[in-house]
């Protein structure tokens, strides 16, 4: 049932994601990072330590513009390995005809959920010497995917047909300046077609709370649900990596303080437990639909983390699972 | 680079410059004088003719169009998109985001609002955001800014804003969710 649609193009792909943000239960994302090696098993070993914890998982996209895997062959691998994935593309390395043409690719392939993005700029990666491409931005490219499902039609006008029928995801940081626009900018992006959203890392749960009360009131959280991010940081050093090397991550003091202030061998169960309990803490913010969490290559305790936060493995797995093995 | 040379124009110190990106530049003039100034370019047959005119005379329309390069890039930074939307971001140029960006700031600006890709300069769609906000015009960032042509680049947006050419560049608030954003120039082919 997941994934179906590769065959006559007709039938909307209904994927676990799409059911589980109707359903309106708390949904749970996670990401695999591609290797940079040419290994076929290195994305289904890390799709084993999710299934059945997560919805889908996030296949990033040359992340902070490192060369690896496509985010396009690692999203098949993925749904090979039994785990619904979401395609990351981003508008840093390719112009409005590749990315189209990467769109089309995906859907004709039954990837069932595309979560679109400007990018990381390429001075932060492998290849600073690398032309940014940037033809278009990330909200022109929802835009784009959106106009190519409902209304058919490229960019240039031309019909696409079959129409192709992912969910349309992005990204928003509350946490970046200017911190009282961030609602209204995730709310373009929902009028521009975005259904879903995943947040950047959720430490400081003041100002998140600030940025959902803002959703909130301009109803969005209606037609997009609000992904948040979470993580677990499971040493001081991750914590001055995440807090000074990383754009756009914001850590409260408060939080600082509590990793520091237990003994060097506790930190990691201390950053668990943090995280945990934000987990906890989001089930009960109104509005938000689900918890995004990104590892930083711990995957196996995802597990463990989702268990301790009361939400547990995902409800209607049996099932979604059959059709999500085969890449059409 | 346009970039460059705009910034030795207006001479930025060295160690702002970045070659290769666009590196952000705050005007050098308020917006409220900007707003007002608008009213002195809003097309009018005048205008309209004068655009006709340039653009059937070449060594006229060069002159004009590097007198509003000039004008530009002194006080924005201008790199000559040729599709102007200084209008629709508080008068603070999106061109000079290394990114690109149209629709307003990406998730990186840092918490003092430094740009991600040039931590030494202020993220320009922070700046706009501000003068926006200040002008009570701030319902303008809302606002979807299609894709541009890159065949413009070079032109004067001027000409092109008098010509038309510009309607359709970004939606209206209301109704957009239905709006496609196909090109505008190029209306539907089948
Ligand atoms: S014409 Fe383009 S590059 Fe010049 S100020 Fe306007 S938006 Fe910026």
């Amino acid at each position: 049932m997941t994934a179906g649609a590769a065959g006559n193009g007709q039938v909307p792909v209904s994927g676990r994601l799409r059911r589980a943000l109707a359903s309106g239960r708390f949904v749970v994302t996670a990401e695999i990072g591609p290797p940079r090696g040419a290994d076929p098993a290195a994305i289904a070993k890390k799709a084993d330590l999710l299934r059945g914890w997560v919805d889908a998982a996030n296949v990033t996209d040359n992340q902070s513009a490192h060369v690896r895997l496509s985010s396009f062959a690692g999203s098949l691998l993925a749904m090979n390995a039994g785990v619904e994935p979401v395609m990351q593309l981003t508008c840093r390395d390719r112009n409005r005809i590749a990315l189209q043409s990467d769109l089309i690719s995906a859907a004709t392939l039954g990837i069932p959920n595309i979560l679109l993005l400007t990018g990381d700029h390429p001075r932060f990666g492998d290849h600073p010497d690398a032309k940014a491409v940037f033809d278009i931005d990330g909200v022109q490219l929802v835009w784009t995917a959106r106009t190519m499902r409902d209304q058919g039609r490229l960019l240039s006008g031309r019909r696409v047909d079959p129409a192709p029928h992912w969910l349309i995801g992005t990204v928003e940081n509350p946490f970046s300046p200017p911190i009282s626009f961030r609602a209204r900018r995730l709310a373009k992006k929902v009028a521009a077609g975005a259904e879903f959203a995943q947040t950047q890392f959720v430490f400081d749960l003041d100002i998140f709370e600030r940025f959902m009360s803002d959703v909130r009131d301009l109803g969005i959280d209606r037609t997009c649900g609000v992904i948040a991010g979470v993580g677990p940081v499971r040493s001081l050093r991750a914590l001055e990596y995440i807090s000074t090397k990383v754009p756009g991550i914001h850590v409260p003091d408060a939080m600082i303080r509590r990793l520091r202030g237990v003994p060097a061998d506790r930190v990691a169960d201390e950053g668990m437990q943090i995280c945990v309990e934000i987990i906890q803490r989001l089930t009960e913010i109104s509005g938000v639909a689900g918890a995004h969490v990104m590892a930083f290559g711990y995957e196996r305790g995802i597990p463990e983390i989702l268990e301790r936060a009361g939400v547990g493995r995902r409800p209607d797995h049996a099932a979604a699972n059959e059709g999500s093995g085969r890449a059409g | 680079m346009p970039t460059r040379k705009h910034l030795d124009r207006i001479g930025a110190a060295p160690e702002r410059r970045h070659a290769g990106w666009p590196t952000p530049v705050t005007p050098s003039v308020s917006a409220p004088t900007l707003y007002r100034l608008h009213y002195l370019l809003a097309p009018n047959p005048v205008y309209r003719r004068l655009a006709a005119w340039l653009e059937r005379n070449p060594t006229a329309n060069r002159l004009f169009t590097a007198a509003e390069e000039r004008i530009k890039g002194a006080i924005f930074g201008c790199r000559m998109c040729g599709q102007c939307a200084l209008p629709a971001t508080g008068y603070a140029c999106p061109m000079t985001c290394p990114k690109q960006l149209r629709n307003g700031p990406c998730g990186g600006v840092s918490p003092t609002g430094m740009c991600e890709v040039n931590p030494d300069v202020r993220c320009v769609w922070l700046v706009a955001f501000e003068r926006a906000e200040a002008e009570g015009r701030v319902e303008d960032l809302s606002l979807l800014q299609r894709p541009i042509d890159h065949r413009q680049w070079g032109r004067s947006s001027w000409v092109n804003y008098w010509q038309g050419r510009d309607e359709g560049m970004w939606t209206s608030a209301d109704g957009r969710r239905q709006l496609p954003i196909v090109h505008r120039n190029d209306p539907g082919k089948p």
